[in-house]
C-alpha cells in the first residue's frame, strides 16, 4: 500500500489536495482529517479550502494558522461570528466557552441563532456548525459561564482570548487572567448603531482604561439593543487582529482603540 | 470669555450634537460641561482634552478639545 505522503501526491492538483481526497486518506490510513490537514501544509501544499486564502497567506501561514489554537468568550452576537470566521480563517484549534442557550431576542443579530436552534446550548450549536464547514478544526465547546475558578483552565494553551461578553465586570476578570497567563486578548463590544474594537497585549491595562468608570455591569446597549450589522462588523474586526497577533503581521490595536460609529459612517482611533 | 470645542460620541449625539463649541466665563470641569448638556455621570466612559485621557474632575482650558464617549459594553 502506498504511504500517506504518496497517497496525496499522486492526488496533487495545482499543489493542492482537495477536501474529497483529504476525507479518502483519513479513511485509508485511519487518521483524522485533522491529521490529513497537518500532512498535508506539512508538505507545503494547501488544503484545497484555503485556495482563495493564497496569496493574502502564505502556505506557511495557513500551517501556522493550523496550529494555533484561540479561545473566544461568547457565542452570542460577536463570538458567532468570529468563531465562524476564524474556522473559514484555517485556525487549527477553537475553543468556544458559553453557558447559555439560544432565544428568540437573539435572532435579529446572533449568527448561529435560528428557529431549530432556539433554547439549545450556544456552545454545542457552534461546534455543529464548525465541524459543517471544516472537521478539521479541533473544536472545543466549553457549557460554563467564564469565572475566576475555571478560567485558567479555559484559557490554558491559547495563543490569543477573544472577548465575545456582553457584562462589564467579567471582561474586567477576563482581562486580568489574560495578563496573569500572559496571553493577548481582542476585545470588541456593541451597542446600537457603534461599536468598539481594542487588543490588549501581556502587561497593558486596555480594558481597564476603556472602563474604569463604569459602576454598572452593562453600557449604553442595554436601552439601545443590538442590531444585526453591529455585531457582524466589530466581529470581523476582532477577526482579523486575532489573524494578525497568530501570523505576527500588519499593526495591531494595541494602547488604542478603534469606535465604530454605523450610523455617521465614521471611525476615531482613541490612544490609550 | 474661555472657549472650548465639545465632541460627543455614539449614543450621547442623540437628541444633542456631534460638535459644539461653547463658551466659558470661568474654566469649567469635564463634569460641569456634563451637567450641562444633561449626560449622567455614568455615561461619561471617557473623556479626553486634546486627545488624552483625564478624570472628570479635569478643568478646561482656552482652545481645549473635549472628548466624550458612553459605556459601549455589549456582545
Amino acid at each position: 500500500m502506498a504511504s500517506l505522503s504518496e497517497f496525496l501526491l499522486s492526488r496533487l492538483e495545482d499543489e493542492m489536495i482537495s477536501w474529497q481526497v483529504q476525507q479518502e486518506a483519513a479513511n485509508r490510513f485511519k487518521l483524522t482529517t485533522s491529521q490529513i490537514e497537518e500532512e498535508i501544509l506539512n508538505a507545503g501544499f494547501l488544503p484545497a479550502r484555503y485556495q482563495r486564502n493564497c496569496k493574502t497567506i502564505s502556505v506557511a501561514e495557513q500551517q501556522l494558522l493550523f496550529r494555533s489554537r484561540v479561545t473566544v468568550i461568547g457565542c452570542g452576537g460577536l463570538g458567532g461570528y468570529v468563531l465562524e470566521e476564524l474556522a473559514r480563517l484555517g485556525v487549527g484549534q477553537l475553543v468556544a466557552v458559553d453557558h447559555d442557550v439560544f432565544e428568540e431576542h437573539n435572532l435579529n443579530r446572533q449568527l448561529l441563532a435560528t428557529i431549530s436552534t432556539l433554547g439549545r446550548f450556544k456552545a454545542d450549536v457552534a461546534a455543529e456548525r464548525i465541524a459543517s464547514i471544516n472537521p478539521a478544526v479541533e473544536f472545543v465547546p466549553i457549557k460554563e459561564a467564564f469565572a475566576r475558578e475555571n478560567s485558567e483552565r479555559l484559557l490554558a494553551g491559547s495563543q490569543v482570548v477573544v472577548d465575545g461578553l456582553d457584562t462589564i465586570g467579567t471582561r474586567l476578570l477576563l482581562s486580568s487572567v489574560c495578563r496573569e497567563l500572559a496571553i493577548p486578548l481582542v476585545h470588541g463590544a456593541i451597542c446600537g448603531w457603534f461599536g468598539q474594537v481594542a487588543t490588549q497585549f501581556p502587561g497593558e491595562d486596555t480594558l481597564e482604561k476603556l472602563y474604569l468608570r463604569c459602576t454598572e455591569d452593562r453600557g449604553m446597549e442595554k436601552i439601545y439593543g443590538n442590531p444585526s450589522f453591529t455585531p457582524a462588523t466589530v466581529a470581523s474586526l476582532q477577526a482579523a487582529e486575532v489573524c494578525k497577533i497568530l501570523l505576527g503581521r500588519g499593526s495591531l490595536l494595541r494602547k488604542r482603540v478603534l469606535c465604530l460609529n454605523l450610523l455617521a459612517m465614521e471611525l476615531d482611533e482613541l490612544q490609550l | 470669555m474661555m472657549k472650548v470645542t465639545v465632541k460627543l460620541f455614539a449614543t450621547l449625539r442623540h437628541n444633542r450634537f456631534k460638535v459644539a463649541e461653547h463658551e466659558y466665563s470661568a474654566a469649567p470641569t469635564i463634569l460641569a460641561v456634563a451637567e450641562e448638556l444633561a449626560i449622567p455621570r455614568e455615561e461619561l466612559a471617557l473623556t479626553m482634552v486634546n486627545g488624552i485621557l483625564v478624570s472628570v474632575e479635569h478643568v478646561l482650558q482656552d482652545g481645549d478639545t473635549l472628548s466624550i464617549f458612553p459605556p459601549v459594553g455589549g456582545g
